[in-house]
């Protein structure tokens, strides 16, 4: 893991797309290291008026994976459905953010062969885990419409869609693509395969079982709520085969094989 | 230098017990954490005798200004903190104080005394207020249970022993006065206040453990208030917090009678909250004493 500077810094927003359903968010921080692991993650918040919305709302800051790290610059990926992400959302190039960061265990090195699954706003961790591996590692993505699916651009290659409602790719869930992809790799035999994994809870259940029942590997990165994201609060537990355990310090990314049925939520 | 209890700081500004992992924070950012420490004395997590797990998930929610937390008081019991958690803790720069919660008398004596024999550990602080457990809440919610803790622990050590008052008591004057004639050393206020938040969708509690402590700039104003009542209740020294998120609002605890402060909740905002508090209460008092050095000529 990448050790975070001590205590929050200020760093410009540089751009904030529109990505279908989706908010991007580029942030120039000149003052981080520039070599964050995939699947850590910063706390967020606005510079100004961090606390100003509606309900006198948010307060505390947000934590994200960060999509991608190039040449001094993160890349978020967010939706706008609450005060927080709100305010993020609506932010312009050059207003400041703070930002604590990198935070918690990302995704593991490994000699397996990878399968990158994402669902909606769950894709961001694996782009920045895609480009660590190579643009031949398979990438399966579930999506709720076309709108949501727009995030897929950001990939090398062509990832595997599946939607909801069906307007792009397969009607289907994405664990189906993994099903498939699993048989095909277990036909033609060779390397271990390895999921890596971020999506909605239902999604991260969905595969955790698929994988034991097929002692498939897989590493999950999951969402709690978070309060500071260094460990003071003792408040993003997730229950774990030992235990509850804080998702910021010994996560968010965590081998399926340590959860419990129904831990990852359903 | 400054000094709380006997105690020499290098300032007045404390955590409070149950918001900051000094220990996790370390992994987090290395020894960066030591080299710009953001406290003057590091007041550990709430010990109990056994391992405790936690109120289950979820445990937080955000409030307007502030957080309502049911953590429920997760620690590896006595033992774990004593062998695993105490010689990493002793690493930090500043003076270490150890908060304790006991559900009985027999459980506070072994806890004190075994707190108190380590030389790492300057004082002791006993979490008489914590709203998520229940016992802890009847502990410090009444003067007469407070002053028979009290003095069954006062004869076991030296040390100086801080009674942590709860603001969900009657009248916490009364309690702090207990404290005091009881032999502790200083108060410290206020915890967290029972609060409560429903889910948007169910209307069922949110929170795993159903209630929770609402801190925060939320609370400030009552705990400036009852820091302010129980400094002239008491000759003893009072540390005072919540909601303490600047040094503006540090300087006015100080100026309510508080001897030294504690930062909590912003930490969570900023994991560097503690010494940018301490840099400008620093500021403050300088620009004071030039206006009031003014104000004589």
């Amino acid at each position: 893991m990448t050790l975070a500077p001590f205590g929050r810094r200020l760093a410009p927003l540089a751009e904030n797309r529109r990505i279908g359903a989706y908010q991007l968010l580029v942030v120039e921080d000149r003052d981080g290291p520039g070599d964050p692991q995939p699947g850590q993650f910063y706390m967020l918040a606005s510079e100004e008026r961090w606390g100003a919305g509606e309900g006198e709302r948010p307060y505390l800051p947000r934590a994200f994976s960060f999509a991608r790290a190039r040449e001094g610059r993160l890349w978020f990926l967010l939706e706008d459905i609450g005060p927080g992400t709100h305010r993020l959302a609506e932010l312009e190039p050059g207003e400041g953010l703070w930002l604590t960061g990198p935070l918690g265990i990302g995704f593991e090195a490994s000699a397996d062969q990878p399968i990158l699954v994402g669902g909606g706003i769950g894709t961001a961790p694996l782009l920045c885990l895609q480009d660590q591996l190579g643009p031949d590692a398979p990438v399966l993505l579930g999506f709720r419409s076309a709108e949501h699916a727009q995030a897929a651009e950001l990939f090398a290659g062509e990832p595997q869609i599946a939607t909801d409602d069906g307007s792009i790719g397969r009607h289907a869930l994405v664990t189906e693509l993994l099903n498939e992809e699993l048989d095909r790799r277990s036909a033609v035999g060779g390397r271990r395969s390895r999921v890596y994994a971020c999506g909605p809870p239902p999604m991260l259940e969905a595969v955790r079982a698929l994988c034991g029942e097929r002692e498939v590997a897989a590493e999950l990165a999951l969402e709690s709520g978070m309060a500071c994201g260094f460990g003071a609060c003792f408040g993003c537990v997730v229950p774990t085969k030992d235990g509850y355990i804080r998702l910021c310090v010994d996560g968010p990314v965590l081998q399926a094989q340590d959860l419990v049925p129904g831990g990852v939520g359903d | 230098m400054f000094e709380l209890c006997g105690v020499e700081l290098r300032g007045p500004v404390l955590n409070g017990s149950g918001t900051y992992d000094a220990i996790a924070a370390r992994r987090v950012f290395g020894d960066e954490l030591l080299e710009r420490f953001p406290f003057d004395c590091f007041v550990s997590k709430t010990i109990t005798l056994a391992p405790r797990q936690g109120n289950p998930p979820p445990r937080l929610w955000e409030t307007p200004a502030g957080l309502i937390n049911s953590i429920g008081l997760p620690n590896k019991g006595l033992e774990g903190f004593l062998a695993e958690d105490l010689p990493k803790l002793a690493e930090l720069p500043v003076p270490l104080c150890v908060s304790v919660m006991g559900f009985d008398h027999e459980e506070l004596k072994k806890l004190v005394s075994e707190a108190a024999a380590r030389e790492e550990v300057s004082l002791i602080e006993l979490n008489f207020s914590c709203p998520n457990v229940e016992t802890g809440l009847i502990m410090g919610a009444d003067p007469t249970e407070t002053a028979a803790a009290v003095t069954v622990l006062r004869p076991l050590t030296d040390k100086p022993l801080i009674v942590k008052l709860t603001p969900n008591a009657t009248e916490p004057d009364a309690v702090a006065r207990a404290a005091e004639e009881a032999g502790a050393d200083a108060v410290s206020l206020i915890n967290t206040l029972k609060g409560m938040a429903l889910h948007p969708q169910t209307n069922e509690p949110w929170l795993g453990g159903t209630t929770g402590g609402v801190s925060g700039p939320a609370v400030r104003a009552i705990a400036l208030q009852q820091v302010h009542s129980v400094a002239k209740a008491v000759r003893i020294p009072a540390i005072g917090m919540g909601g303490i998120a600047s040094g503006r609002d540090a300087a006015d605890f100080l100026s309510a009678g508080a001897t030294a402060i504690a930062v909590g909740t912003e930490s969570f905002r900023d994991p560097a909250a503690g010494a940018r508090i301490s840099t400008e209460l620093k500021t403050l008092s300088r620009k004071v004493r030039e206006f009031s050095s003014g104000a004589v000529r």
